[in-house]
């Protein structure tokens, strides 16, 4: 099952291609990843979907060797907690003018926008879960899409809820307890 | 004050406590080589970089301060990776500097350029490339200070060469700023409660003491927790020499070349307490049946080895030093007589398998060889070795009482590691007598650092188990690939002419009788020595745990009756 995990990391060169490097070394496999500057100037947020086959024991491992990395400040794993996910698309369908008010339609029921009208095509762009993005696609599939772009999800809990941290003393933020009995498979 | 780049490396390494470092010059650190002059620094020129960072490593482990090592980009750099690699897997804390083309030329494939953070990313435990003069001094001092905190570990440090010739005003960090990096040192009271309640319940406990009571200085506190507690130890090939193998409560080496009471002893467990170690496959055989019946209590530093390769059930994460002095207090006394005998029974049967009660029969066998360098040396020497069956052999029979004075490759099992880290080894022990035990086809691996030896005048006794074989390659052919020999009989040079052509005295040794005598020689021969001796050919390391077996089902030295 795909795991959800949130890192900050500082913000310096190279940091992404460590992270990256450290799940092809250790053997898993990233569905998505998104990174960009937060609030703070000095700290990069990355939002990380990973395969875990082995479930609860792959997190854990995944968090430990984020940890090893240096410049990986914390790591919360989102998978299970309320939270907003959001991916964003740009779809490009290739569409003659008779025909653009189905897509015009269909872009309201997914509270989509049109961000670009060409003479033979439009550009669609769709936030939500990845859920909605796919049903979008399928329903614009029929008309004809030239191109698509997504940004990879990007994740945040809801209210004061944190993920869940394995790691003691690993960052100064409340970490939680889980049991080996969980884990083990 | 204003000073070059150059300079600064230098400054730096002077606030470190640099005394020796080991490397090869090229055109891409050549700056650096300049500005060493005027700086008091033995700098030792290497024949082959590999050898320059097996050097730093067995500085590293013999001093226990951070080894430096220094190689120019491109092959230079690449020569370095197998030594690096080697100081990852068995955590050895390192600094190597490397230089690399101009900030403005990277990417264009310069000449000699290589992408080498790229290449050692999953091999250092950080990197930097460093394109300006006034991030030098704050990248050295974090390199040191990430190189020997925590897990210790070997980092990088690549540097334009633009930077080492531009000038900049010098400050050195009063501290490093890493807000990613704090590894953790104590265990929480109620983690150590939940220990103690297992080693209250146990009837049966084994510690077993890795290379982190060693790194972590925790020898005292693993004596005192093992004698309150009566708890035997088994020691990872690593962690030899950290509890005195003399002490009844030691069991020696586990693992795949342990002894067969040691592995006995963790299958029959009821608590296992791992100090300082990573359940490697060469010491676990495997997981399905690794020591069934035992809870698990394990002290790592590092919280990636906690239920990395065994579910455990209390994790103390933290220093070993500092978790174990916090366990002693809270433990009473206890004695496992019953299980202590029970072990002992195991001990005696294993010595009516030993060869060193065989009788001479007038081969020359590298366990006696051993068990004769050890009487001579009184046990006290500095041991290093190469990788292979003379390896194994000298794990199980040069039994060290003392710690820091066992160096070999373990995690990596580098071939050619015997002859460059006891040169290291010396630098950081100029008084002591040191061993270098190598095979024939590991001596020819780095053999050029002889030269090297002679220059330095480095005072280290060098003897090459001499089997015409890929030993250990041989021993697995032999008992898993049905004797099928497959490249591994290896011509061999002239060892004796080799060395001689060095400029080392050295001795070729065929007979028993003749043993005594060239270790003396070696012995009162003051710089380099080589002997080398024609030991039996075919002999095999026993216990062997097959790879991928259960601990416990081990290949046993076929019991020989008197002669
Ligand atoms: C660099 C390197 N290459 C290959 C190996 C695989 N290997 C392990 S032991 C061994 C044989 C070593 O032979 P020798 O040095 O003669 O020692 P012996 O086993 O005979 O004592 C080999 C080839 C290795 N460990 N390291
Ligand atoms: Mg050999």
């Amino acid at each position: 099952m795909n795991y959800t995990f949130i890192a900050l990391v500082e913000n310096k060169p190279g940091v992404l291609n460590r992270v990256a490097s450290l799940f092809r070394r250790r053997n898993f496999n990233i569905e998505s990843l998104a990174v960009g500057r937060t609030d703070n100037p000095d700290v990069s947020r990355m939002t990380i979907v990973v395969s875990c086959p082995n479930g609860d024991v792959d997190a854990h491992r995944i968090e430990a060797n984020l940890y090893k990395l240096v410049n990986v400040i914390d790591v919360q794993d989102v998978t299970h907690q309320p939270s907003v996910t959001r991916d964003l698309a740009l779809i490009k369908v290739k569409v003659a003018p008779d025909r653009r008010a189905e897509v015009n339609g269909l872009a309201e029921i997914f509270r989509a926008r049109i961000v670009d009208v060409a003479p033979d095509s439009v550009i669609v762009e769709i936030t939500g879960t990845e859920d909605k993005i796919e049903g979008m696609m399928e329903l614009l599939r029929p008309i004809g899409i030239v191109e698509m772009v997504r940004t990879g999800q990007v994740a945040m809990t809801r209210g004061v809820n944190d993920g869940v941290r394995r790691m003691p003393g690993m960052s100064d933020r409340h970490y939680e307890e889980v049991p080996v009995a969980a884990m083990v498979p | 004050m204003k000073l070059k780049g150059a300079e600064i490396v230098w400054e730096c390494l002077m606030r470190e406590g640099v005394e020796v470092v080991f490397g090869y010059p090229g055109g891409a650190n050549m700056p650096i080589y300049d500005a060493m002059l005027n700086y008091p620094v033995h700098h030792v020129l290497v024949r082959h970089e590999q050898g320059g960072a097996h050097m730093a490593d067995g500085y590293a482990r013999v001093s226990g301060k951070v080894g430096v090592a220094m190689a120019t980009s491109g092959p230079g750099a690449t020569n370095l990776v197998t030594g690096i690699a080697t100081a990852m897997m068995d955590s050895v804390p390192v600094v190597f500097i490397t230089g690399q083309v101009a900030a403005h030329l990277i990417g264009g494939d310069a000449f000699q350029e290589t992408d080498v953070t790229g290449i050692t990313l999953p091999i250092t435990k950080h990197n930097y490339l460093v394109t300006r003069a006034d991030q030098i001094a704050e990248t050295i001092c974090e390199a040191f200070y990430i190189a020997r905190s925590g897990r210790p570990g070997p980092v990088l440090v690549d540097i334009c060469k633009n930077a080492q010739v531009e000038s900049c005003e010098f400050v050195y960090p009063e501290e490093v700023k890493l807000p990613g990096y704090q590894p953790v040192t104590r265990s929480p009271r109620s983690l150590l409660d939940e220990a103690v309640a297992l080693i209250e319940k146990a009837k049966k406990p084994v510690i077993l003491c890795g290379h982190g009571v060693l790194m972590s200085k925790a020898e005292e506190e693993l004596m005192q927790f093992a004698v309150k507690t009566q708890t035997p130890v088994t020691s990872t090939l690593l962690g030899l020499g950290a509890f005195p193998a003399s002490h009844p409560l030691s069991l020696g080496m586990m693992g795949m070349h342990g002894e067969a009471y040691a592995n006995n002893a963790i299958q029959n467990s009821d608590l296992i307490l791992a100090f300082g170690m990573r359940f490697d496959d060469r010491v676990t055989g495997t997981l399905k049946t690794y020591a069934p019946k035992a809870k698990k209590i394990h002290i790592e530093i590092d919280p990636s080895e906690v239920h990395k390769n065994v579910f455990v059930d209390v994790p103390l994460v933290g220093d070993v030093k500092t978790v174990v002095s916090d366990l002693i207090p809270l433990v009473d006394e206890y004695d496992h007589d019953e299980w202590l005998e029970e072990i002992n029974n195991w001990k005696n049967e294993a010595d009516s398998r030993s060869i060193m009660n065989w009788e001479d029969d007038g081969k020359l066998y590298v366990a006696h060889l051993i068990g004769d360098i050890w009487k001579a040396t009184g046990g006290g020497a500095i041991v290093t070795t190469d990788v292979g069956q003379h390896q194994m052999w000298t794990a199980q029979y040069y039994q060290l009482d003392k710690p820091n004075r066992w160096i070999t490759s373990g995690g990596a099992g580098t071939m050619g590691f015997g002859l460059p880290s006891a040169i290291g080894a010396w630098f950081a022990a100029k008084d002591q007598e040191i061993w270098a035990i190598a095979g024939d086809g590991g001596f020819q691996m780095t053999a050029a650092e002889l030269t090297t030896a002679v220059q330095e005048g480095a005072n280290v006794k060098i003897a090459i188990m001499n089997n015409n074989f890929l030993g250990m390659v041989r021993q697995w052919q032999e008992f898993f690939f049905e004797k099928r020999y497959s490249a591994v009989n290896m011509l061999t040079p002239d060892f004796v002419k080799l060395a001689e052509a060095h400029g080392v005295p050295a001795r070729l040794v065929t007979k028993r009788e003749e043993v005594g005598e060239a270790i003396a020689w070696a012995r009162k021969t003051r710089g380099p020595v080589v002997l080398e001796f024609r030991v039996e050919q075919e002999d095999a390391v026993y216990p062997m745990v097959p790879a991928g077996s259960a601990l416990h089902e081990m290949i046993r030295r076929p019991v020989k009756q008197a002669a």
